[in-house]
C-alpha cells in the first residue's frame, strides 16, 4: 500500500509516537475497531485497552490507559494519560497490581465508589501483561 | 569605627550568605530547565484536547452538560496555585495579594467565596485573613498527572453538587525566566472559546459513542489538563523567579563584601598609622 498514515499519540508528559504507519487497530467504547488509510474522519474514546500499529510491515503493540481516538485526513491522533511499549511494562508491577486490585474487589461492592476505581485498576493490569507477553519491540 | 575583628567576621558571614545563594540559584538553574521541558511537553496535549473539545462543542445540539451549565453565580471558589517553599522573591506575596484585591472587588457580587490552596505559602497567607476551604498540600513540589486529575474531580464534584456555581483558578503563568503573570482563568463553567474565524469547513466526524457522551469524557478531562498545565506553568515560574531573586541576591552580597573589605582596609590602615604614631613618638620621648 502507497498511502501511509501519520500517527501521533500524545500523553500528558510527551509525545510518545510520532511515525508514519500502515494500519492501526485499537479498543474503542464499542469494541475494537481499525483504521486504514483514507478513513473517514471519526471520534472516539477508547477504552483501557490494548492499540496496535503497524508500519513497514512489523507490527506493535502498546497498553493505553483512558483516552481519545481523532482520525481525520490520515492523521491520526491519539490522547491517553498513559501509553506504554512492551518492553517498558513491569510485569511484577502489574502482577502485583492485579492481584491488589482483586483483594480490594472482593471486599466492595458495586454500589462503592472504589469499586470503579479498583475495577479500572484491574482491567490495567491485565491489558498490561497482555501487552507485555504480546510482543518485543525489535 | 568597628573594629578589625568584627569587620571580619561580617565579612565571613556575607561570603558565606553568598556561597549559598550561588547554590541555590544553580539548582534552581537546574530545575527551571526540567520544569521548562515539562511545560513545553505538555503543551500538545493540552492543545490537542482543546481542539478536540472545540470540534465537539460546535456539533452541540440539544441538552446542556452540567459542567457548561451557566448558574446565577452566587458562590465563587477561587483555587489559588502557589508554591510550597518560599526564598523565590515576590512570586507568592504578589498573587496572594492580587488574589485578595480580587476577592475584596468581588465581594459585593457573590454571596460566599471560598478559597482552595493548592501549595503551603497560598495556605499560609490566607488561613490569617479568610477561611480556606480546602487545601492541597505536597502537591505542588511535584506535579503529577494523577495528582491534578485528583483535584480537578474534586472540584467537579463540588460544582455539579452546588457548592459553588463558578470556579476560578489563579497562578502565575510562566512567561519569562524573570517574570510571571498573575494569571485568572475562569475554570466552570466552561466557557467555550470563540472559534475566531469560519474560513475552514467544519468536519463532520463519526462519534462513537454520541456526542454528547464524548462531551461528558472530555470535559472533566479538560479541568484536569487546565489544572496541571497551571500547576507545571507555577513550578516552571516559581523556579525562574527564585532563580532571579537569588542572583540579585548574589549580587547585593557581592557589593557588601566589597564595602565591608574597604573598610576593613580603611581600619587597618588607621590602626597602622596610630601604632607608628605611638611608636615615633615614643622614641621621640626618649630621646629628648
Amino acid at each position: 500500500m502507497a498511502e501511509k498514515m501519520k500517527l501521533e499519540i500524545v500523553t500528558p508528559y510527551k509525545k510518545v509516537v510520532d511515525i508514519e504507519v500502515d494500519e492501526v487497530t485499537a479498543t474503542g467504547k464499542l469494541g475494537e475497531f481499525g483504521v486504514l488509510p483514507g478513513h473517514a474522519p471519526f471520534l472516539t474514546s477508547l477504552n483501557i485497552g490494548e492499540l496496535c500499529y503497524k508500519a513497514e510491515g512489523v507490527s506493535t503493540s502498546m497498553a493505553l490507559n483512558w483516552g481519545y481516538f481523532e482520525v481525520k485526513d490520515d492523521k491520526i491522533i491519539v490522547l491517553v494519560e498513559t501509553a506504554e511499549y512492551a518492553e517498558d511494562i513491569d510485569v511484577e508491577r502489574a502482577k502485583a497490581a492485579q492481584s491488589r486490585a482483586e483483594e480490594a474487589l472482593k471486599k466492595l461492592t458495586p454500589e462503592d465508589k472504589q469499586f470503579k476505581i479498583y475495577e479500572a485498576a484491574l482491567e490495567r493490569s491485565i491489558i498490561r501483561m497482555q501487552v507485555a507477553g504480546k510482543n518485543v519491540r525489535k | 569605627m568597628a573594629s578589625l575583628k568584627s569587620i571580619k567576621k561580617r565579612i565571613v558571614s556575607v561570603k558565606n550568605t553568598r556561597q549559598i545563594t550561588k547554590a541555590m540559584k544553580m539548582v534552581s538553574a537546574a530545575k527551571l530547565r526540567r520544569a521548562q521541558e515539562n511545560v513545553v511537553a505538555a503543551r500538545p496535549y493540552a492543545k490537542k484536547l482543546g481542539d478536540v473539545l472545540q470540534s465537539l462543542a460546535g456539533n452541540l445540539e440539544g441538552d446542556l452538560h452540567p459542567l457548561l451549565e451557566k448558574r446565577e453565580a452566587k458562590k465563587l471558589l477561587l483555587i489559588v496555585v502557589s508554591s510550597d517553599r518560599g526564598l523565590c522573591g515576590g512570586f507568592n506575596t504578589n498573587l496572594c495579594k492580587a488574589g485578595e484585591r480580587y476577592i475584596k472587588e468581588k465581594q459585593a457580587v457573590y454571596e460566599q467565596i471560598s478559597v482552595m490552596t493548592v501549595g503551603r505559602k497560598g495556605y499560609e497567607y490566607f488561613k490569617n485573613r479568610l477561611t480556606v476551604y480546602k487545601n492541597f498540600p505536597n502537591i505542588i513540589s511535584k506535579p503529577t498527572y494523577q495528582n491534578a486529575a485528583r483535584l480537578g474531580q474534586e472540584i467537579i464534584d463540588g460544582f455539579v453538587e452546588g457548592e459553588y456555581d463558578q470556579v476560578e483558578l489563579l497562578y502565575n503563568s510562566f512567561r519569562t525566566v524573570m517574570s510571571q503573570d498573575i494569571t485568572f482563568q475562569q475554570l466552570l463553567p466552561v466557557v467555550p472559546e470563540e472559534t475566531a474565524a469560519v474560513d475552514e469547513a467544519p468536519v463532520e466526524y463519526i462519534y462513537e459513542p454520541s456526542v454528547g457522551e464524548l462531551l461528558a469524557e472530555i470535559l472533566p478531562k479538560n479541568i484536569e489538563v487546565q489544572l496541571f498545565k497551571s500547576m507545571l506553568e507555577s513550578v516552571a515560574g516559581e523556579h525562574g523567579a527564585r532563580m532571579t531573586a537569588m542572583d540579585s541576591a548574589s549580587k547585593n552580597a557581592s557589593e557588601m563584601i566589597g564595602k565591608l573589605t574597604l573598610q576593613y582596609n580603611r581600619a587597618r590602615q588607621a590602626a597602622i598609622t596610630t601604632e607608628l604614631m605611638e611608636i615615633i613618638s615614643g622614641s621621640e620621648s626618649i630621646k629628648g
